[in-house]
């Protein structure tokens, strides 16, 4: 069910991906706002919507300066690495019947091998700044990163295993009766925490606490090179929010209007929700992150994955 | 963790609060009467500068942005020839309003002054001089005070007796 025109699929999945992720900019802004009782951008055009306009004019015309101290080769390259692998995730996801650019058979794991690859930008960054505090923010990156992909593959296990396939077009056909998220509730708050985490998003931002480590592993970047990080941690927002709605809630299905307006809606929620918990959140420490993460979502993401097989196993 | 979904929720209703925010330039925010901004320079009832040019603003302004020079009329009122504050430098501390024995130099509820060159921030007599009285009607500094001026002679102030002969021994 690839789509049958491949470069129309590409162009408008990236084209609709990179100015999504511009104006979840101003989204996000505007609805925390909201929910500290301000108003946010609303001076620029309709609602403030030229705001993002505004912005990325303003971003394209910094200077884009390299330190001298900087590693050049690697600092150059580490903010192109976050952009290019999510916008990869985004060719096996499903968007609707026909809107994909590779309906992979091993989707799943490909995204996940991406968020993988996702983590050297970070951690490259930090390093070739040749600055104690993103040399910090780098290091923690590292180990938020994998030690929070380790749960958040296992708890996707489970939807493999009651879709008993990777590929994630199969996973949504294989909702159609009920969604994953009802058997799999525990996965996907797992998930749900374990994708904040792969974000960096707060409360998870501790690679770039600003109160504590300046920017974190982007405190020496400017201009486009910063906007590349900061499009790459948006474009991380849509996917994992993409990923919950395809994963737990049947994509593109739903009664009555078009599958494509059933999955912008959902995904919409989720961005929602993200910007949400940033809202209300305050950020943990990195001891606590961590122990969280291996001593309680670890065990639990196991336990999930026991379960739902023996389950499995038990009904057929 | 039920404190963490608490949290959400509540952070969720602020949705339906009322905005703290003032939308500036299309509302405006209350400014009290006593707020400190622009500086002005009051009249007296009859229309005449109630500056009397004692350089007691001049004195108290910690920032210096105070310049005067004082001349006398042929009435041998004091006035100042020039009076200039420079507005890029007023720190809007209202020391020269507490130090003013005439209540001529008054502070008003009005920000909006921004300019785009710093020079026309430095406002002249005539741009401080405002065509009233400011916060104290009525008030009259050369009418009350015993000092003799043209018109006005010793002892013809308001509430001043004829003066004392000081060379009479009666009591």
């Amino acid at each position: 069910m690839t789509s049958p025109y491949p470069i129309l699929a590409i162009l408008g999945i990236l084209v609709v991906v990179m100015t999504l992720a511009a104006g979840l900019i101003w989204l996000e802004r505007r609805l925390l706002a909201l929910w500290q009782d301000r108003y946010g951008p609303n001076r620029v055009g309709p609602f403030g919507l030229l705001q993002v306009l505004a912005d990325m004019i303003k971003i394209f015309f910094k200077e884009d300066w390299i330190p001298p101290f900087a590693d050049k080769v690697v600092f150059v390259i580490a903010p192109a690495i976050i952009v290019g692998t999510v916008l990869m995730s985004f060719a096996v996801l499903p968007i609707a019947p026909g809107i994909i650019v590779s309906d992979l058979n091993i989707g799943l794991l490909f995204i996940l091998g991406m968020s993988s690859i996702g983590v050297y930008s970070v951690v490259l960054a930090g390093w070739a700044s040749d600055n104690k505090y993103s040399l910090l923010g780098g290091l923690r990156a590292a180990a938020q990163m994998l030690s929070y992909e380790v749960f958040m593959g296992l708890a996707l296990m489970g939807v493999v295993l009651l879709a008993g396939s990777f590929q994630l077009s199969e996973i949504v056909s294989a909702q159609r009766r009920v969604w994953f998220v009802v058997p799999q509730f525990a996965g996907f708050i797992l998930f749900l925490i374990a994708g904040v985490a792969e974000t960096r998003r707060l409360p998870f931002d501790l690679p770039e606490a600003e109160s504590e480590l300046i920017a974190g592993f982007h405190s020496e970047y400017s201009g486009m090179k910063f906007g590349l990080f900061f499009v790459g941690e948006y474009l991380g927002v849509i996917l994992i929010s993409s990923l919950i709605t395809i994963l737990f809630f049947g994509g593109w299905m739903g009664p009555v209007l078009p599958p494509i307006i059933w999955f912008v809606l959902k995904m919409m929620f989720f961005i929602c929700f993200f910007i949400l918990l940033r809202a209300a959140l305050p950020r943990p420490r990195f001891d606590q992150l961590m122990s969280w993460g291996w001593k309680v979502m670890l065990p639990l993401a196991l336990a999930n994955l026991l379960i739902t097989g023996a389950v499995a196993l038990a009904w057929g | 963790m039920l404190s963490t979904i608490r949290t959400l929720w509540y952070v969720f209703l602020h949705m339906f609060h009322k905005r703290v925010t003032i939308q500036y330039p299309d509302e405006k925010a209350y400014l009290a009467p006593r707020y400190r901004g622009r500086i002005i320079l009051s009249r007296d009832p009859d229309g005449g500068e109630r500056c009397v040019a004692c350089h007691l603003c001049a004195e108290a302004c910690p920032v210096d942005c105070i310049a005067l020079q004082a001349t006398e009329d042929e009435n041998g009122r004091r006035y100042p020839e020039f009076f200039r504050i420079n507005f890029s430098r007023c720190i809007f501390c209202g020391f020269c309003e507490e130090a003013c024995p005439t209540y001529a130099i008054q502070l008003t509820p009005d920000t909006e002054m921004g300019e785009y060159k710093r020079p026309n921030l430095v406002y002249e007599k005539d741009d401080l001089l405002i065509n009233g009285e400011g916060k104290y009607p009525g008030y009259n500094f050369w009418r009350v005070s015993g000092v003799k001026i043209g018109g006005k002679d010793k002892g013809e102030a308001e509430n001043e007796g004829p003066p004392v002969d000081v060379h009479r021994l009666l009591p």
